[in-house]
């Protein structure tokens, strides 16, 4: 089972290492992490996506809420959300292969954001399955470096994840 | 750093004495060094006593010692490097049992931090897992505030040890004092009473039980809710079985007392826990040293799970009525919509557990569990015990009545050896008027034994009672169970404890024979001087009943 939690924690140096300590200590697996500061510069937000059945991912969310730094843990899976990531990925192109590869990248409503002799960086957003479906796709041609932002995600409509409300 | 009028510039030092004071502090635990000389410094005329160890494990597990002994946050100190590394398994004891630990390490100037300095330690980052919370404080502005928060988080909700680091540079800056604002942590918000609604699900659970049995751990002591316990046990007449952390909370002369249960409980606590229908666990969080083969642990019962902690409700059981609390709160809660239920049944068939299985060993030569019976029996069951770890603290578990919280001191969850000496210590100068004896073995007693110059010093009378067998005993008990005997490496040649006693000033007793045990016992207590009492007993005596590791608790060996 797979989950994602968006954690709101104090924008203190040392947080991220509590939080990687944390799940390297009770044996929890990342599968993705993504950190930035939030809109109040005291908080930053972590999305964290874990794998593990019922009872770990319990203990993930119990274990986050006991670090003094955390302020809260929201697993918005079981929430409507919208979750996104961003990835770019650098493919061999030559002038054979570049006409299919910008037909490709229009199908899937990305962008080409940088143009080599022989290579081209395609920036794509979407949900995992489009990015996974994206990167199958560009397989064929070769891809030299991919990289990617790891999940982030925001609750739909008026609902929201913020450090005033208090925990339920 | 700059000077505000009409206040006093005050060095980083003098401002932690000062919090120090403010948060009540009387006695510290120290050593110490290079990078926490200001504060020393500002030490050397505060009105607080500081106890010089021997070494800072010594000081990390003395001040753990006095936390234990009165509920009060112990608090001890230690240099950069070295010092702060030494404290690391005290700290990490302290974490395990859930005891209010306040720990300050100096640091290197905070413009060296990273440069792997002389005495540097990333002590925030090395102790980050076996604290509560760490604090590295990189100005001298924020320190007071920042030692408010420490004895906040280390005593509140599920207490634990609570690490500030500081680097030479802010204990030595010099600032105004202001004194500290009102704790503000949103991230932290223990919680008091439990959610009505599941503290009356458990008191329907509890009114349709026919086997009711109360698991109490060391959260009961915590909490400060032996009183409720019993109240509880008295109004279901439901027999009360603890950890070990959880010896104290109920009286163990209690007709409802059962016992320790688990690896070396009695056979009656674990047959009532295997039979029983609900189990009540309060403050306690179901270690493998209790459950055995966790899937066969309790197999009949529902289970209701009070607990300060959310994170300990489901991790190690699967549980029917969860109660996130305080315990004392959530007892008192439960207390007033209880009725009486008294299951005369189930009681029957306990006392009959009881006397069909009750704890034994044989009494030819000089055996442990008669020293035991003894300190229990000279000292009226009044004294402060600590133990080390191993076959020394099992024996006092099983055969020393504590009645009383906070006078069963011993490392449970990290298994320290080298933790009762010290420990002791700590108790001693908490309770200067009490008598304090650590159960030690011969093992034990040699990783801490530098100590004795610290008793000996600040003229502290403990007594240690070492249950000397040439072996380390409980690795060697194990060796001829599950092993063959092959008893490799736990053989010991021990020094002779007596001169070693003598040598650092305190006395020394030989006891061989069962008729010298109280004798040794009656001169120890009598003396002022701290007494090793050295007891060379029965060499392969076993710690007996056991369940077997792996093994559901209800298949006992002995």
């Amino acid at each position: 089972m797979r989950r994602t939690f968006s954690v709101l924690v104090e924008n203190h140096p040392g947080v991220l290492a509590r939080v990687a300590s944390l799940f390297s200590r009770r044996g929890y697996n990342i599968d993705s992490l993504a950190v930035s500061r939030t809109d109040d510069p005291s908080v930053s937000r972590m999305t964290i996506v874990v794998e593990g059945d019922e009872g770990v991912l319990e203990q993930v969310a119990k274990q986050l809420r006991k670090l003094i730094d955390v302020i809260k843990v929201q697993d918005v899976t079981a929430e409507e959300h919208v979750e996104r990531e961003l990835a770019l990925i650098k493919v061999s192109a030559d002038a054979a292969a570049r006409a299919e590869i910008m037909q490709i990248v229009e199908i899937f409503r990305a962008h080409i954001v940088d143009i080599g002799r022989r290579t081209l960086i395609i920036e794509i957003t979407g949900d995992e399955k489009k990015i996974d479906a994206f990167e199958e796709a560009m397989r064929p041609f070769g891809i030299r470096e991919l990289v990617r932002t790891g999940k982030i995600a925001l609750l739909r409509g008026s609902r929201t994840t913020t450090a005033s409300e208090r925990e339920e | 750093m700059g000077k505000e009028k009409g206040k006093e510039a005050l060095t980083g030092g003098e401002i932690l004495v000062r919090c120090l004071k403010e948060e009540g502090v009387e006695t510290v635990f120290g050593y110490p060094g290079g990078a926490i000389l200001p504060v020393y410094d500002a030490l050397y005329d505060a009105d607080i006593k500081h106890i010089l160890t021997r070494h800072e494990q010594g000081a990390a597990h003395a001040a753990d010692g006095y936390a234990r002994a009165t509920g009060r946050p112990g608090v001890c100190m230690a240099t950069s490097g070295p010092g702060a590394t030494n404290l690391v398994t005290g700290i990490a004891t302290a974490a395990m049992d859930s005891v209010p630990l306040v720990a300050f390490t100096g640091q290197v100037p905070t413009a060296m931090i990273g440069r792997d300095a002389f005495q540097e330690a990333d002590i925030t980052g090395i102790t980050m897992p076996v604290t509560k919370h760490n604090f590295l404080v990189k100005d001298v502005r924020r320190l007071a505030q920042t030692v408010k928060e420490a004895f906040h988080i280390a005593t509140t909700g599920r207490p634990g040890p609570v690490l500030v680091d500081l680097p030479r540079d802010v204990t030595a800056a010099k600032t105004a004092y202001e004194e500290p604002g009102p704790v503000k942590l949103r991230g932290y918000r223990p919680p008091r009473e439990g959610n009505p609604a599941q503290v009356k699900k458990a008191a329907a659970l509890i009114a349709g039980a026919e086997r009711p049995v109360i698991y109490a751990g060391g959260g009961v002591i915590s909490s400060g809710a032996a009183e409720e316990l019993r109240q509880l046990a008295e109004t279901l007449m439901a027999p009360v079985t603890t950890t070990l952390m959880g010896l104290g909370a109920f009286p163990g002369d209690h007709p409802l007392w059962l016992g320790m249960l688990g690896m070396h409980g009695t056979k009656y606590a674990n047959y009532a826990v295997s039979a029983c229908d609900l189990l009540i666990a309060i403050g306690a969080r179901f270690d493998d040293r209790v459950t055995g083969k966790v899937e066969s642990f309790a197999p009949e019962a529902k289970v209701i799970h009070i607990d300060i902690d959310a994170a300990e409700i489901g991790k190690n059981v699967r549980v029917d009525v969860p109660i996130v609390g305080d315990v004392k709160a959530v007892l008192r809660q439960l207390l007033e919509i209880l009725q009486a239920n008294p299951n005369p049944a189930w009681q029957e068939k306990v006392a009959q557990l009881k006397k069909e299985y009750p704890l034994e060993y044989k009494e030819n030569g000089l055996k442990p569990q008669a020293v035991v019976r003894a300190i229990y029996e000279v000292t009226r069951g009044k004294a402060r015990i600590t133990t080390e770890v191993g076959q020394n603290q099992m024996w006092t578990a099983q055969y020393f009545t504590f009645t009383r919280p906070r006078t069963f001191i011993s490392s449970g969850g990290l298994g320290t050896m080298g933790f009762g000496f010290p420990a002791a210590i700590g108790v001693q100068v908490a309770c200067p008027d009490e008598l304090v004896f650590d159960i030690a073995g011969d093992g034990s007693i040699q990783m801490n034994i530098q100590e004795l110059a610290t008793a000996v010093n600040y003229e502290l009378p403990v007594n240690v009672a070492i249950l000397n067998n040439g072996y380390l005993g409980m690795v060697r008990q194990w060796q001829e169970l599950f092993y063959e005997r092959r008893y490799a490496y736990t053989e010991l040649l021990n020094p002779d404890f007596v001169k070693l006693a003598e040598a650092y000033g305190a006395e020394g007793i030989l006891v061989e024979k069962p008729e010298e045990i109280k004798p040794a016992l009656e001169q120890a207590i009598a003396s002022p001087k701290p007494v090793f009492i050295d007891f060379h007993i029965d060499r392969e005596e076993n710690v007996m009943p056991m369940v077997p590791p792996g093994e559901p608790i209800h298949k006992m060996l002995g």
